[in-house]
């Protein structure tokens, strides 16, 4: 058997797995294990300037692509700067291997230099974390972090590896190991073919239906099954802000995004619905509102392959467990052998309901913002850059009023293109993030969405960019404050803006852009938007800092009334209340 | 309501820690946790006290089960169990008293395992409840120091946690 010492083995280890690409950052802890990967050809890493940028970047590759993210940073300082992007990952279940170097075995516990405690730091945020104890386990470790983090509800694994571990002097036979088995964690498979039978002829016999997919059906790839059986029902679907592109977006049946800043449509059909089949989604409280007032006359389906999730916060009246796939594939048979079919007058009277509601306050049947000022509306910059990349670019974006904007106004039609943090909200994201798409997906289209708040916590990946030649655009929709934080302090603090401006202090973006050797572009006024995003996205080849100075007063609508609202009570203007 | 978990866990170093995480991470409480390893030594057997409604014990349970080193668990509380939890306790004892604190630990069938010229110290073995109701009969006044070990369960007949 070939000899390796610690460093080869974990490099070797991740070659076998199947890794290409890493990102990270090298400091002390690791650099035996940075050697290991400077003497291979197979792996490539990518460097960027913060470790939050590399997780981020390893999550975005991990969300647009299906496989595991993996990143590599130092001990101390590298292993908490990478918590930021571990717990984003984690809320959003998105798969990542995370390596940390640590100080030497005999070292730990004694506040020795760039110690931490990464395995007790990531505690709450990963779905599990080893610390390697000799280099022998070290095959073993890294094929069961690939494993958990995959399978079952997918999550961020973190391998804490002390240096002496890798030390290069010492070898140990190597032998990466095929088959895995782990008497503790089995995760759920098919769903209950009795629940799914009730779940069926539940469905069979609603006369006010709504399907509420979210991000468990782009993580389980369950898309194709989940429009196939909508649209076998011809039942309406809403998604949450994790799953949209799960279900067309450009379908007739797509309801639009539901929750806080979902659509009128979409939040009041859930109201009224009389059988909710909810699918890879877990209730979040920024979709449910107030729970005890959420959806009152509704039968509630739950299917997730996370027991946890199910009944944590609605009680499901019929729960599935299983994966999204094989759960969904099973329902299609049984409605497509069954000899019952829904009451269609019911269906017909339900969507006829639905369409007056759009007609009365849909985002889609008419523009819900000014189209007649002089300033640029966010919406409408939206709506542009959906025209010029065709509705076919990946989108990833920040955490404000722009995210919810490119959610609204920008419609998915394919799983993985819209790539945001929605559970943990994390500013800074969207850059990195579309650093790790571009490297995945070289010849596409890759924008990110973002405003001059979120931009600027992570701004320094420019520099990545540069490096590494990833010519993403940059659409900064730039309101010159802090704009969600500005919306609920107008809304509900009698419009104090407690820190939320910056007080002539923003720097000049397209200065700074070029300063990283990327093309800025500046736009402020309404006539020149088209032309000059039309100008920016033709550049092919640059990185781009599209700076859009649009009208700082907007707010995101629909709103839903809190505390204590329920799924329909929404503001749809700033002075509209349904 | 009152339950008593059992959870058969890998013998692993950071898997006591990730439990007891996921209770104060999630607002959960425990009252007791007693914890050792099993015959086969690479599982350790964990038994909690944890107090909530149904619905927080299921999700108390379904969180347990996610844990990577959980193996099994079982509430020993759905059906009929055994509940043991060791009391040491010094008791002041001299003269007149000792006679008494002599009786009350014979009541309670528990054993004085160490004696001084003027202290006993008891051991009783017992539910929870019998533990508190021997220390209300010894009275406050006599107690020196008391140390209890949290509570242990079985399941009563056939049924038997194992892998």
């Amino acid at each position: 058997m070939e000899l390796l010492s610690g460093g080869d083995m974990l490099v070797r280890a991740l070659q076998d797995e199947g890794v290409d690409l890493i990102f990270g950052y090298p400091g002390g802890s690791a650099l035996h294990i940075y050697d290991a990967i400077f003497r291979q050809k197979s792996i490539k890493h990518v460097l960027v300037r913060h470790e939050q940028g590399a997780t981020h970047a390893a999550d975005g590759y991990a969300r647009s692509t299906g496989k595991a993210g993996v990143v590599l940073v130092t001990s101390g300082p590298g292993a908490t700067n990478a918590i930021t992007g571990i717990a984003t990952a984690y809320m959003d279940s998105i798969p990542m291997v995370v390596i940390s170097g640590q100080v030497p075995r005999d070292k730990i516990g004694e506040d020795a230099f760039q110690e931490t405690d990464m395995v007790g730091c990531s505690r709450p945020i990963v779905k599990h974390s080893f610390l390697v104890k000799n280099a022998e386990e070290i095959p073993a470790v890294v094929k069961k972090a690939f494993y958990i983090a995959n399978t079952g509800r997918p999550g961020p694994v973190v391998i804490d590896v002390p240096k002496d571990v890798t030390n290069p002097a010492e070898r140990y036979p190597y032998h990466y190991p095929e088959k895995l088995r782990m008497r503790s964690y089995t995760p759920a498979g098919k769903g209950h073919s009795g629940q799914i039978r009730k779940a069926v002829a539940l469905l069979l016999s609603a006369r006010r239906p709504v399907i509420y997919a979210g991000g468990g059906v782009v993580q389980g790839e369950g898309s194709e099954l989940l429009t196939t059986l909508a649209r076998h029902l011809n039942y309406p679907v809403t998604n949450t802000l994790m799953g949209l592109g799960a279900f067309p977006g450009s379908d007739k049946r797509f309801l639009g995004m539901l929750g806080m800043h979902g659509t009128f449509e979409a939040n009041t059909a859930m109201h009224h619905a009389d059988v909710i089949l909810a699918v890879g989604a877990r209730f979040d409280d920024r979709v449910t509102n107030t729970p005890n007032k959420f959806c009152p006359g509704a039968k509630i389906i739950h299917i997730d392959v996370d027991p946890a999730s199910i009944s944590k916060t609605i009680v499901a009246d019929i729960p599935i467990v299983g994966t999204v796939q094989s759960v969904l594939a099973d329902m299609l048979e049984a409605f497509k052998s069954s000899e019952e079919q829904p009451d269609q007058s019911a269906i017909v009277d339900w969507w006829r309901q639905i369409e007056d509601w759009r007609e009365r306050h849909g985002l889609y049947t008419a523009p819900r913002y000014r189209t007649d000022g002089a300033l640029i509306m966010p919406q409408e910059v939206i709506r542009a850059v959906y025209d010029i990349t065709e509705g076919d670019a990946y989108v990833t974006s920040d955490v404000g009023q722009h995210q919810m904007f490119a959610a609204q106004y920008y419609h998915f039609d394919k799983p993985r293109r819209w790539i945001n943090s929605g559970g943990l909200g994390t500013m800074g994201f969207g850059l990195p993030a579309a650093l790790g798409v571009k490297i995945a997906h070289p010849d596409k289209e890759v924008v990110c969405v973002t405003g001059e708040g979120s931009i600027q916590m992570c701004i320094q990946e420019l520099s990545t960019a540069t490096q590494y030649h990833l010519p993403v655009k940059i659409l900064c929709l730039n309101n010159q404050a802090l704009g969600m934080v500005k919306q609920w302090q107008e809304m509900q603090y009698e419009g104090r803006l407690s820190n939320s401006v910056y007080e002539e202090s923003l720097p000049d973006f397209v200065k700074l852009a070029e300063a990283y050797g990327h093309l800025g572009v500046k736009i402020e006024r309404r006539e020149d938007l088209h032309a000059k995003l039309q100008e920016a996205f033709a550049q092919k080849d640059r990185t781009v800092f599209i700076d859009v100075y649009v009208d700082p007063s907007e707010h995101v609508y629909p709103m839903q009334v809190m505390p204590s609202g329920s799924m329909r009570d929404m503001w749809l203007s700033k002075t509209e209340r349904t | 309501m009152r339950r008593i978990i059992s959870v058969l866990m890998e013998n692993e170093p950071g898997a006591l820690s990730r439990v007891v995480g996921l209770f104060s991470q999630r607002g959960y409480n425990i009252e007791s946790l007693t914890v050792a390893p099993t015959e086969d030594a690479t599982l350790s057997r964990l038994t909690l006290v944890t107090i909530g409604d149904d619905h927080k014990i299921e999700q108390i349970t379904k969180n347990l089960n996610k844990l990577i080193d959980v193996v099994k668990l079982v509430d020993l509380t759905e059906g009929s169990h055994i509940e043991r939890e060791l009391l040491l306790v010094k008791v002041r004892a001299n003269g007149a008293q000792r006679d008494e604190v002599k009786r009350s630990v014979d009541i309670f069938r528990g054993q004085i395992v160490d004696v001084t010229s003027s202290m006993y110290t008891v051991q009783v073995a017992g539910t929870g409840e019998k533990l508190d109701a021997f220390l209300q009969a010894l009275g406050e006044h006599t107690i020196m120091e008391v140390v209890r070990s949290g509570v242990s369960g079985i399941a009563r007949g056939e049924k038997i946690l194992s892998v």
